[in-house]
Order: C-alpha cells, then sequence, then structure tokens
C-alpha cells in the first residue's frame, strides 16, 4: 500500500486527462490529413502545383475554401476531446478501489473548452438573440411581496447572439457544435461511397462480362429496397447500442480511450452504403465509353498491363462525375441527417446536429409568439456550409481538367 | 436581279473572353437561280458560319451580325423578326447537315418528319401532306416509299438517312438549299449518288444551291462557281472551271496542289505553312501573309481588296495589282521554289514483313434471358495479306466492311477467331498476351481521330512515355526523355511541347502526337487506320509527307486503311479492296487503278469525282 500513498508525481500528472477517441472523429482527422497531404505534396508535384495555382486564381473559389476552412478547422476542435481526472478534497485526483484514476464521464472537446463561456452561460428557457429578458411571461416576486407576470431578466443578458433554446442553452454553441456532425457526414459517407462507386463502377465497365452482370445485380438490387426502410432496419441494429454523445460510460469504451461504436458512424457507412448505387452507375456508363476510345487502345498496343490502363487512363477521366456527384449529394446528406434524427434513428439527442435543431423548431414555429432563430442557425449554418462546398466543388472540378487551365 | 440569293458585304462576329470572333468578316457573293455555289477553304474559315448566317441561324447570343445585307429574291432578311425567319426557312431555305445520323429525331416515324415539314409551311391537311411525303420520297429514289412513312430512322442506313433528309429540305421547294458537307460522312460509293441526286433535284425544281465542302473534287464536278474562303473572308472569287484552270490567288494554288494523287507519286506534297490565323486576332495586312509562299513587304500591312481581274474573276491579292507591284514594297519577302521537291521510297528488298492466313474475327451476338450466342458478326471473314518490308499496302473499303477490325486484328488488338499471322516467322495468334510483348514496340497503331486518340489529361511526354515504360521498362530517365524529345523532333514538334496537354495542338498536331507515341518505341510496322481522313486537305499533306519521310528513313512498313482513294494512289505500293468482310481484289496500286477487275472495284472507282488529270500537274504559283 506504500506505494500507493506515496505514488510517483509523475504519474499523477501524467494521468491527469484521458483521451477520448471517437470512430467518427478519424473521419476528421483523415479529412485534415488529406487536406495537409495536399498542400505539402503541392508544392513538389508539379500537376498538384497547377491545381493550386489555378484554385489560387479563382476568387471566388478563395473565398469558399476560407469558408470550409472554418468548417473543418472547428470540427477538427470539436474532435480532440479528453477527459479530467476527478479531483478529491485533498487536491489530488481520486483513485477507485482498484487504485486506478477516475476520470469525469463528461468528455470535452477543445471546442467545449474554448467556448466554455457560452457553454456554461444557459438560461432558464428561450431568449431571443441579444435580449435582456426571457421571451416567455414568468410570475416573479415584485416589490414587497407582490407577485407580477412579466418577463424575467436574463442572467446574462446580451451575451447570446442568436438567442437561447426552450432549455435555455446558447443556440450559437449548439449550431459550432452541429458543425462537426455535418462535416463528418459528408465527408465519411462520401469516403464510403467514392472506394465503392469507383471499384465497381469501373471494373463492371472496363472487364464487362459476367463481372458487369454481378456488380449490375448487386446494386439494382440495392436500389430496389427503399433506402429509409434499409437504414431503420441498419440502425436498429447496429447503432442503437452505440454512443449517442454526451456522457462516456465504460460501456462503450475499448483499451480505455476508444469509443468504436459510434452511432454517428453507423450511420455514415449505411448512408454510404445506400447511396454509392448512383455514383457507380455513373461511373459505369462512362468506363464503358471510356476503353473504347483511342488513348486506350493505344495503351493496349503498347502490352501496358489492365490496372496501368485503369489507373492512368480511366479513373482520372471518371473523377469528375466523383466531384460533381459529391458536392451535389453533400447537401442531401446533411438534410438525410436531419430527417433520420426526426423519425429517431439519426444521431443522439445529446450529439449536437442542425437535425436535431430543425425538428424541435417544427414546435417552436407553431407556438405563439414565434421562436425563430433557432431554425435560422440551422439553416444559416448549413447554407454557409452547402453553398461553399457547391462552388469549391466545381472550382475543383475545373482546376482538375487540363482543358479549361491556360485560358 | 435574277439571283436568288445575294449576300453584301456579311459581317458575322461572336463576342469571346478575347475579344471579337470576327468569324465571317465582309463577304460578298450571289447565286442565280438553279445554280451552284461552293464555298471552299480549311476548317476555321467561316464557311458553316457564314451558311447559319444565311439561314438566320447565328448562335446567338454570342453570335450576331455586325453588318451586311442578305437579300432573299430581293428582300433584305437579316432585319425580319423571329417569326417571319421561322417563315423563311424550310420554307424558302432549307439545309442539309453532314451527319445524317443526328439529325434527324429518332424517335419520329420519317412520315412524321417529313409530313411536320409539309403542313407547318404549305398549310396542307393531313392527306394531302402525306401524298405529298410520298411523292418525296419516290423523288430521292427511295424504294416502297409508302411502307417507309412508318419506318423509324435507326432502321435506315447512313446514306438513305441523307436522301430522307434531302427529301425534307426539299419538300417546300425552297428557293435555296444550303448543303453543309453533305457528303463527307457517307462512304465514296453513296457519296456520289446523293450529290447526283442533289444535282438532278436542283435541275427539276431550279433550286439554287449553296454547297460547303472541302472536297475539291465535288466542286470541281458539280458546282458552276467556286469562293475559296480564308480568315473570315473570300479571297478568289471565279466560274469554276476558269478557277481550276487558272487560280491566281496563292493560298488557292497551294490548297489545290496539297490533294495528293496519282501524279504526285514520288514528290512530295505541297503544305501551307502554319495554322489559319484566330478570328479574334487576324493580321492587319493580307490575312494570308506569314503563311504565303510569295509574300512580299508590303503584304502584311496593306490590305488587298477582292477586284476582278479578268472577266468573272476576282482575286484579293496584291501580285495582281499592278499600282501595288509597281512600288518599293513589292520586293519579295520570300520566295518558295515552284517544283515540288522528291520524296521517294526506295523499292529494294521486297521480302514479307507480315503474313496474314486465312484470317477471319466474328463477334457474337447474344439474345434471350441466358445470352446465348445466337449468331455472329463475320466483321472479316477469311483474308489474306502480305505486307512488305519498307512497303505500304493500303486496305481500301466502305464503312463497315471490316478494314479497321482486321486493322487491329493483326496487331491483336482483337483476338482473331481463326486464321494465322506470321511476323517474321512467329504466329501471333497462338501467343499469349506475355508472349506477345516483345512484338508490341514492332507493331504500332495510329488512329483516325486526333481528338478521341490522347487522354486529355496526360501531358504530352507522359503520353508518349507511357509505351517507352512499358515496353523498354529499363531505360533510365535521362535517356527517356532524350528519346521522347528526339522522337518529338523528328514529328516536326519542338521540345517545348512535351510539358503541354493535348487540348492546346490543333488537329495536324495531334495527329503528329499520335504520330510520335507510336514511333518512340521503334516499330517495323504501323497500321494506320484511317489515319489523315479526319484532316484538312492541307494538313492532311504535311502528315501524309511525314509519314512517307519516315517510311524512307526507317524502312517501315505501313497498312494504310482508308477509304479516300487519292491518297491510297499517292502513297500505297499495293492495294487490297475490302467488301464486306472479304477481300475482293489485291494488286499493285497502278494496275488496280488502271484495270480493275472486279465490279466492286470499279464502282468504287467511278464513284470518286475527278478532276481532270491535264489540270492537276499544272498549277503553278503566281
Amino acid at each position: 500500500m506504500t506505494g500507493l500513498e506515496n505514488p510517483p508525481l509523475g504519474r499523477y500528472e501524467q494521468d491527469k486527462t484521458m483521451p477520448v477517441i471517437l470512430a467518427t472523429d478519424l473521419i476528421t482527422f483523415f479529412l485534415v490529413g488529406a487536406i495537409v497531404y495536399f498542400i505539402i505534396a503541392s508544392r513538389k508535384d508539379g500537376s498538384l502545383k497547377a491545381v493550386r495555382r489555378e484554385l489560387a486564381r479563382n476568387r471566388l473559389a478563395v473565398v469558399c475554401m476560407a469558408f470550409l476552412a472554418f468548417y473543418v478547422a472547428v470540427a477538427l476542435l470539436d474532435s480532440v476531446r479528453y477527459r479530467d481526472a476527478v479531483i478529491g478534497d485533498d487536491g489530488v485526483p481520486a483513485l477507485s478501489e482498484g487504485g486506478s484514476v477516475i476520470y469525469s464521464p463528461e468528455a470535452l472537446s477543445l471546442l467545449d473548452r474554448a467556448l466554455s463561456g457560452m457553454r456554461t452561460r444557459t438560461e432558464k428557457t428561450y431568449s431571443a438573440p441579444f435580449a435582456t429578458h426571457s421571451y416567455a411571461k414568468e410570475s416573479m416576486e415584485g416589490a414587497g411581496v407582490t407577485i407580477v407576470r412579466g418577463y424575467p431578466p436574463l442572467k446574462y443578458p446580451r451575451t447570446h447572439w442568436l438567442g437561447t433554446d426552450r432549455v435555455g442553452n446558447d443556440v450559437l454553441f449548439i449550431a459550432l457544435k452541429g458543425v462537426r456532425t455535418g462535416v463528418v457526414i459528408g465527408a465519411g459517407t462520401t469516403l464510403v461511397i467514392i472506394p465503392f462507386a469507383i471499384f465497381f463502377g469501373v471494373i463492371a465497365g472496363f472487364y464487362g462480362g459476367a463481372i458487369d452482370d454481378i456488380v449490375q445485380y448487386i446494386y439494382t438490387t440495392l436500389s430496389s429496397i427503399p433506402g429509409v426502410l434499409l437504414i431503420v432496419a441498419f440502425m436498429l441494429l447496429f447503432g442503437s447500442s452505440g454512443y449517442q454523445g454526451g456522457l462516456v460510460s465504460d460501456v462503450h469504451l475499448v483499451w480505455r480511450a476508444f469509443v468504436l461504436n459510434d452511432r454517428l458512424f453507423w450511420l455514415c457507412v449505411i448512408l454510404g452504403i445506400t447511396s454509392w448505387t448512383d455514383l457507380c452507375r455513373l461511373i459505369r456508363g462512362e468506363t464503358l465509353k471510356l476503353r473504347e476510345l483511342e488513348y486506350v487502345q493505344a495503351s493496349k498496343a503498347f502490352g501496358a498491363g489492365r490496372l496501368s490502363i485503369i489507373y492512368r487512363h480511366i479513373v482520372p477521366n471518371v473523377m469528375h462525375l466523383v466531384l460533381i456527384t459529391f458536392v451535389l449529394q453533400f447537401s442531401g446528406l446533411v438534410l438525410a441527417e436531419a430527417i433520420l434524427s426526426y423519425i429517431g434513428i439519426g444521431v443522439g439527442p445529446e450529439t449536437g446536429s442542425w437535425g436535431n435543431m430543425i425538428n424541435t423548431a417544427r414546435l417552436e414555429l407553431s407556438r405563439e409568439p414565434v421562436v425563430w432563430w433557432n431554425l435560422l442557425a440551422a439553416f444559416g449554418a448549413m447554407f454557409a456550409l452547402v453553398l461553399p462546398a457547391n462552388i469549391f466543388g466545381d472550382a475543383v472540378r475545373d482546376a482538375l481538367d487540363p482543358r479549361l487551365r491556360y485560358r | 436581279m435574277n439571283s436568288v440569293l445575294e449576300i453584301k458585304d456579311l459581317k458575322t462576329y461572336f463576342k469571346t473572353p478575347r475579344g471579337t470572333a470576327k468569324a465571317v468578316d465582309g463577304v460578298s457573293f450571289a447565286i442565280p437561280k438553279g445554280g451552284t455555289f461552293a464555298l471552299v477553304g480549311e476548317s476555321g474559315c467561316g464557311k458553316s458560319m457564314t451558311a447559319l448566317s444565311v439561314i438566320q441561324l447565328v448562335p446567338e447570343p454570342a453570335g450576331y451580325i455586325a453588318g451586311g445585307r442578305v437579300l432573299l429574291n430581293g428582300r433584305d432578311i437579316t432585319g425580319l423578326t423571329e417569326r417571319e425567319k421561322r417563315g423563311i426557312r424550310g420554307n424558302n431555305i432549307s439545309m442539309i447537315f453532314q451527319e445524317p445520323m443526328t439529325s434527324l429525331n429518332p424517335v419520329l416515324t420519317i412520315g412524321e418528319q417529313i409530313m411536320e415539314a409539309i403542313t407547318l409551311h404549305q398549310g396542307k391537311t393531313r392527306k394531302e401532306a402525306r401524298e405529298a411525303a410520298i411523292e418525296m420520297l419516290g423523288r430521292v429514289k427511295l424504294p416502297d416509299p409508302a411502307s417507309l412513312l412508318s419506318a423509324y430512322p435507326h432502321s435506315l442506313s447512313g446514306g438513305m438517312r441523307q436522301r430522307v433528309m434531302i427529301a425534307i429540305a426539299l419538300s417546300c421547294r425552297p428557293d435555296l438549299l444550303i448543303a453543309d458537307e453533305p457528303t463527307t460522312a457517307l462512304d465514296v460509293t453513296i457519296q456520289a449518288q446523293i450529290i447526283d441526286l442533289i444535282d438532278e433535284l436542283k435541275r427539276e425544281t431550279s433550286t439554287a444551291v449553296l454547297l460547303i465542302t472541302h472536297n475539291m473534287a465535288l466542286v470541281y464536278t458539280h458546282a458552276e462557281t467556286v469562293g475559296v474562303m480564308y480568315a473570315g473572308k473570300i479571297v478568289e472569287l471565279a466560274p469554276t472551271k476558269t478557277l481550276f484552270r487558272n487560280p491566281m490567288h496563292p493560298y488557292t494554288v497551294k490548297l489545290l496542289r496539297s490533294i495528293p494523287g496519282q501524279e504526285k507519286r514520288g514528290l512530295k506534297l505541297d503544305t501551307i505553312s502554319g495554322a489559319v490565323p484566330p478570328a479574334t486576332s487576324y493580321p492587319v495586312g493580307c490575312r494570308f501573309s506569314g503563311r504565303c509562299p510569295r509574300e512580299m513587304e508590303g503584304c502584311s500591312g496593306i490590305e488587298p481588296p477582292l477586284v476582278e481581274c479578268s472577266p468573272l474573276h476576282s482575286v484579293a491579292c496584291h501580285l495582281h495589282d499592278a499600282e501595288f507591284m509597281s512600288k518599293p514594297y513589292s520586293r519579295p519577302l520570300r520566295h518558295e521554289p515552284d517544283v515540288l521537291p522528291p520524296l521517294a521510297v526506295p523499292h529494294g528488298e521486297k521480302e514479307a514483313l507480315l503474313e496474314v492466313k486465312g484470317l477471319k474475327t466474328y463477334y457474337p451476338i447474344r439474345k434471350g434471358l441466358f445470352k446465348r450466342v445466337a449468331v455472329h458478326l463475320k466483321a472479316v471473314d477469311g483474308i489474306d495479306l502480305t505486307v512488305r518490308k519498307g512497303s505500304t499496302l493500303a486496305l481500301v473499303g466502305e464503312s463497315g466492311c471490316g478494314k479497321t477490325t482486321a486493322g487491329k486484328s493483326i496487331i491483336q488488338l482483337i483476338r482473331p477467331t481463326e486464321g494465322n499471322i506470321i511476323f517474321e516467322g512467329s504466329d501471333l495468334t497462338t501467343l499469349s498476351e506475355k508472349g506477345l510483348r516483345p512484338f508490341r514496340s514492332r507493331m504500332q497503331i495510329i488512329f483516325q481521330d486526333p481528338y478521341s486518340s490522347l487522354n486529355p489529361r496526360l501531358t504530352v511526354k507522359e503520353t508518349i512515355e507511357e509505351g517507352i515504360k512499358a515496353l523498354n521498362p529499363g531505360l533510365a530517365k535521362k535517356a527517356r526523355e532524350e528519346k521522347i524529345a528526339w522522337t518529338l523532333d523528328r514529328v516536326g514538334l519542338g521540345p517545348e511541347a512535351m510539358l503541354r496537354y493535348p487540348h492546346e495542338f490543333s488537329g495536324g498536331q495531334r495527329q503528329r502526337v499520335g504520330i510520335a507515341r507510336a514511333l518512340a518505341v521503334d516499330p517495323e510496322f504501323i497500321v494506320c487506320d484511317e489515319a489523315v481522313s479526319a484532316l484538312d486537305v492541307s494538313v492532311q499533306a504535311q502528315i501524309l509527307n511525314l509519314l512517307k519521310s519516315i517510311q524512307r528513313d526507317f524502312g517501315l512498313s505501313f497498312l494504310f486503311i482508308t477509304h479516300d482513294l487519292g491518297v491510297v494512289e499517292y502513297i500505297a505500293d499495293e492495294v487490297a479492296v475490302m467488301y464486306e468482310g472479304r477481300i475482293v481484289e489485291q494488286g499493285p496500286t497502278e494496275e488496280i487503278f488502271s484495270n480493275p477487275k472486279d465490279a466492286y472495284t470499279k464502282r468504287l472507282l467511278e464513284a470518286v469525282p475527278k478532276i481532270d488529270a491535264s489540270l492537276l500537274s499544272s498549277w503553278k504559283l503566281p
């Protein structure tokens, strides 16, 4: 027992915090890693440099890039989270019976910590943007012992830029918390879609015959099942036991720090599985056309291998389809999250998401007087992500196409 | 005042990001009733845009008619409202397009499409329109016109569709028929039928015809007047016979002399250096300056007007302007020799490089639920060929006769169904894909379409590099780059072309890149699959010269697949005529052309429009 009564100081210092990594955090890290890789690679590689130069020349694309960079940064900040050790009365971390440090179940992200003021300054209920008084009348103690009906003053007047919601949380903070969900849904689903669609689409179109038949059979079958039905079944099977946001319990933790069973992650997977078929169909058709083109024939005349033809001649020439589909689907995916949250199989209520905000807004819009800022915040946040993503996607497609350069 | 169409100083401009493109820049000509006027010139000279301006279909809003008048039967039609213009189109002016495959609507029957035109413009009832439609289909010599009315376009061949197009165009007895490359997409034998048909109907209805083409022989045989267009202007205008007897503009002479043919065998074809200037930035003076073989010091500063030099023969060239020639700036800047330099390929050795024996390539046609093979499409049905070292064998025939399939089967891009291909003692058909690798570098292919034959996302260097990497992987990076630079130099492109993308080149330059790609792996045998068919005559001459000089320098053998008999006469040592998957006649070029034995060969040779042989070698630069 002596060792535990007098443990080396370093151990406490080291264990004051415990990181928590969700499966969906990996998606954010991957996205950021890909961006960093592009920036570094574009300093050396000539063709990527041309793409970067072309993007930098397009002023609208630069503005959109700034918007997107802000979103990605917020998502990244909201994806790095850790638990604090529970500090006992004696000022040192409390230990469990087994002798290990006890951590708070609350895994706060860097964003939560940076905006802790916004997070903790909660009101009782609704308040309008920049209001000094509550939005709902209450019975208050007046002068003396009289009870008056009126609008009670807020605890933190003029601090809520976008007002507060029903339970008094700052709406701006909730909207910012939704950024990570939106980015993860968009990027994660795409990460599932693209490899599936390119792989199956290209091999079906290029090899034809039995492979084509099998791939077509798979995607025709998949797309003939109503999407929502498939998603509901899948989410009930895998997602219902997953981590839904909020407090982290030991049930979800693997190796003390990882949460692999993440409901949002399963949502990305199932949205990906149900929506790769459209892109696959497009890529198959394009590949069918491309494989008959003469530059592919010329490559065959060199005895070039099939994989090398696919890599050099087919895949680069279907990438425009991938980008267009991705951009068009992005807004659809964010909306799909809202719909699924509405029927109760989307992200959990404790995960901040624009879908959840829109769902609560349904009731808020039907009350009198109308609470409009919740919907407006969700709409604005989505709009400022989807529109720049569309414009930026177009710009990237044009920048990747050598035919459009040097104009 | 008996002109059906009179164009006066027509200007059609386009707004582009790089400035105003003067596609048509002051064109004037007239076509009398029942006359045929031909517009010729390289692509990009504004021929088609002139036609679209006449029918008032300039692509708006980028394009607009900036000046001039278009008089139809004496009435200016440029200022009409859209409604009035619609009344004129189809009724007074009709148009036939180049591509018969896409100019008919595939979901409407032939009858509906003809009757639409008749009921719209002539106010006839459906019953009358139906009778008129049957009559028109009969006039364009289509069999069984009554039952054809309920047929859909896909069941008709290209030639039949072009006949239907003509029937539609002429159904309202227009005053003017515009034919924009009406025969270019058709087979030689059908080309003649179609152009004869237009001629015949023209005589019956005394319709005026505006013929746009780049086929000089067609102009010679079918047009009364010719306008040679260059960079948005007419540079020479004369009655056909006069123009062909005595071409006065250096551009016209160059254009005529670049046509390949029998009389130029062993000589280099005449070419025009450079390219047509972009419509946004024409030279200040004569627009042909910079490319002209007879350029004088003053040419690039002073623009020559189109003046009548001899009766009815107008030329826009300072060489025929006495006043200009008396001035000091008429000193010649450039004076190219008038004789064509020789370019002959020695015919020493005659041993066989490649022998094709009984080659058959069938495509299975699968039907039904289980996709059983129902029948075979016999694309190539037993052909024998011998390609000799350092010589050219031409494979001619109409589209669909299997000549492209034969070419691809020979170099094993398509594995043949039956037969042997002996390449210097080895039978290629018995080899596996791996066993074929040593032969891949020895046999290469050049394609027809310079646009689809290069991957738009690879630079020229990457395109050429691919073959070297695949077939000579041991080569160091430095040596590889030297090899690419050498190859590019050989096909007449500089090393700066390496880092550029295909879309930055013109059609002719792309074709050079395609040749460089094949040449980079040191082949002994090249299949040229319609390699010059999609090019302008002047560019075609450059590429033919290039191919011939490569053959001379490296002793290459060519299998030249083409439908252009002029090219065959010029370049081929031997000819094989292919018809429906079989070879009907084979032999030395001179013999086949002077004394064809097979009925199909005879038909093919007769169908080609020809310019008088006496004229062919008489053209001299002024």
